[in-house]
């Protein structure tokens, strides 16, 4: 019966400017990703990774084509209801973590769930076992300030995760980061592909963080170029 | 939402203390400057409406010339035998006295006193609701003869005296030493913040033939008796003074016959302007604290667009981001208002009796310099941040 993929991009384009400043990012792009996939995307940069992973996150809207998400057409929703899809359906990770400043790690991942609506109490609970399951346990009350760049990206995580999202969508999240706290951040989106299956979306430059994926995209110029399914042992 | 909104507002606030704390600050100054500034005028406005009345409402002032105030525009001044006139041919004039100021020094052995001396007769004392602490008013021989005999006010006694009974004491005033027949009860300050009982009285012969050396007479005052109307005496007294004045029909006045409200009138209506003005320079500093929260805001843009951007990323709705905001501002600058008016209180309550001024709390300057406030924080807190809240969310987030 349910057929339709998560998600299903269609002859998607996107221009950025307009007249002569006119800049087509993406040429159309058509793709399809199943629930429980992890995808990593690749490509040179400029080619249009982050523009796709913003327009897939809500959080940009594509110039032409479609884009289904759950049998959502999305291009069609207005402002507010592509709110309540990131709300409660998309997590998002960003190379530059964009946590709030002087805001304890706790509060942070909180933030999600008070726009959830939900109380207090479950939203502690909620927040203290995200952070202890990206291995922050004891750091709940510190401040990005007092945090190193691989811990604030736990944070960042735990912030994306403690909704439960379908999707998570990480742009470079390990592009700030040393090897090793790339691989403990890279197994940390592993696990949660994995255990929780929660279908992963991750941009990438680094052939090491992609093999973590199942499939690995590339994009050129705009353009699809290649996609591939590796086989791993898990 | 609202509980969670306020929530995320209150977060915020705490979390820029520093920005928190200037607005507020902003706020603060301006409105303690406003209300207090008013307060204060308002109080002497008071104070100088409280201080004509309390002369009684029937009291009538002559005085030459069309202007209230010195020189009084070249007319010529009154006559002794104006006071015998009004005296005799106007029935309602319970009291009749003339005036002559003159400034002069008084001395009492080594303590000197610069003081005003006026010359009049004993109906000033009735008139002007004096009463004597100690001794006696003029008697006929020394007012005919313009004796020098004084009477003194509590300031003069305090000065030259100090804690001595100065009644029978000889006192040098100019050329020429006069005995103190008596001493006024104080009364405090007069309307035009100046102290009434910074006075030597004397009869008004002694005062033109010693101090002025003329017969002119500068003002006169007639209280009006109880049974007669104010108006009606008032009328009179122009009839009478114009006939006496030789003025023809074609001619104005060339002197004015006020009452206590005329008097209340001009004197308030300078306190009032002074009020304004006052009220006027501290709304600047209103404004000056609006334009310094305005910097604070703008300073802070780049911050809050990409807090907005994070907020707007992790599935706030734009009016929830708003609202956040709005809350922020009005809570913020509802805490300054409130400081301010309570430090506009305390500062004008203190002020006030330092000015020897009564104390009125005005609601409505208190309730316009609040909302005042609050528009100024919401307008410089909440628009930048409803730019933001418009944009996309990833121009939020990568904003510059
Ligand atoms: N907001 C924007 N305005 C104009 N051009 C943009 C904007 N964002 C991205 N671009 C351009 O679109 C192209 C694709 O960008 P992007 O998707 O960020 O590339 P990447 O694959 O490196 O993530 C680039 O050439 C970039 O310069
Ligand atoms: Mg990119």
């Amino acid at each position: 019966m349910n057929n339709s993929p998560l998600i299903r991009l269609s002859a998607l384009t996107k221009v950025y400017g307009s007249g002569q400043a006119a800049f087509q990012a993406l040429k159309g792009i058509d793709l399809a990703i199943e629930t429980g996939e992890f995808v990593a995307i690749m490509g040179p940069s400029g080619s249009g990774k982050s523009t796709t992973m913003n327009i897939l996150g809500c959080l940009d809207t594509p110039s032409s084509g479609s884009y289904e998400f759950m049998d959502i057409q999305v291009e069609k929703l207005s402002r507010n209801q592509r709110a309540l899809l990131r709300r409660h359906f998309l997590g998002f990770v960003f190379q530059g973590f964009n946590l709030l400043a002087r805001t304890t790690a706790l509060e942070n991942v909180e933030l999600p769930l008070i726009y959830r609506g939900e109380d207090a109490t479950s939203r502690h609970a909620a927040a203290r076992a995200a952070l202890e399951q990206v291995g922050l346990k004891g750091w709940e009350h510190h401040t990005p300030a007092e945090l190193s760049g691989g811990q604030q990206q736990r944070v960042a995580i735990a912030r994306a995760i403690v909704t439960h999202p379908a999707v998570l969508l990480a742009d470079e999240p390990t592009g700030n980061l040393d090897t090793k706290t790339s691989q403990e951040i890279m197994e940390l989106i592993t696990a949660f592909n994995r255990e929780k299956g929660i279908t992963v979306l991750m941009v990438t430059h680094e052939p090491d963080m992609a093999a973590y994926a199942r499939r690995i995209i590339r994009f050129v110029d705009g353009y699809l170029e290649s996609d591939s399914r590796t086989e791993e042992a898990a | 939402m609202l509980w969670n909104t306020l929530l995320l507002a209150l977060r915020a606030i705490r979390r820029n203390l520093m920005r928190s704390f200037l607005t507020i600050l902003g706020i603060v100054i301006g409105v303690a400057a406003v209300i207090t500034m008013v307060t204060l005028g308002n109080g002497a406005t008071k104070s100088v409406s409280d201080q004509i009345s309390s002369m009684g409402s029937n009291l009538l002032m002559l005085i030459p010339g069309q202007r209230f105030g010195p020189g009084g525009g070249g007319a010529p001044n009154f006559k002794i035998a104006d006071v015998e006139a009004i005296r005799y041919q106007i029935s309602g004039a319970e009291w009749v006295a003339p005036v002559v100021n003159k400034g002069a020094t008084a001395v009492y052995q080594a303590n000197n006193w610069s003081t005003v001396v006026t010359g009049t007769n004993n109906d000033y004392f009735p008139a002007g609701n004096w009463e004597l602490a100690a001794g006696r008013t003029f008697n006929e021989t020394e007012e005919r003869a313009g004796k020098a005999v004084c009477i003194i006010g509590e300031t003069v006694r305090e000065k030259l005296f100090g804690g001595q009974s100065p009644v029978g004491s000889e006192i040098r005033i100019k050329l020429f030493s006069c005995e103190v027949i008596g001493l006024l009860k104080g009364k405090g300050q007069s309307a035009m913040g100046s102290d009434q009982d910074d006075t030597v009285v004397m009869p008004l012969r002694t005062v033109q033939r010693r101090l002025s050396g003329s017969q002119d007479i500068n003002r006169l005052t007639v209280s009006v008796s109880n049974s007669a109307s104010i108006d009606g005496v008032k009328k009179q007294l122009t009839l009478l003074m114009r006939e006496r004045r030789n003025i023809s029909e074609s001619e104005d006045d060339d002197f004015r016959v006020m009452d206590t409200r005329q008097i209340a009138e001009t004197l308030t209506s300078t306190t009032k302007i002074l009020t304004m003005l006052l009220g006027a320079v501290a709304a600047v500093s209103l404004l000056v604290g609006g334009i310094g929260i305005m910097n604070i805001m703008l300073v802070s843009v780049t911050e809050r667009t990409r807090e907005i951007g994070i907020r707007l990323a992790i599935g706030a709705l734009e009016r929830e981001v708003l609202l956040q905001f709005l809350i922020e501002a009005v809570v913020l600058s509802s805490i300054g208002g409130l400081i301010g008016i309570a430090l506009a209180t305390g500062a004008s309550f203190f002020l006030a009796r330092l000015m020897n001024v009564p104390y009125l709390f005005d609601p409505a300057i208190n309730l316009l310099s609040f909302l005042f406030s609050a528009a100024i924080g919401v307008i410089f807190g909440f628009f930048p941040a409803r730019r933001a809240a418009g944009l996309n969310p990833i121009d939020a987030l990568r904003h510059e």
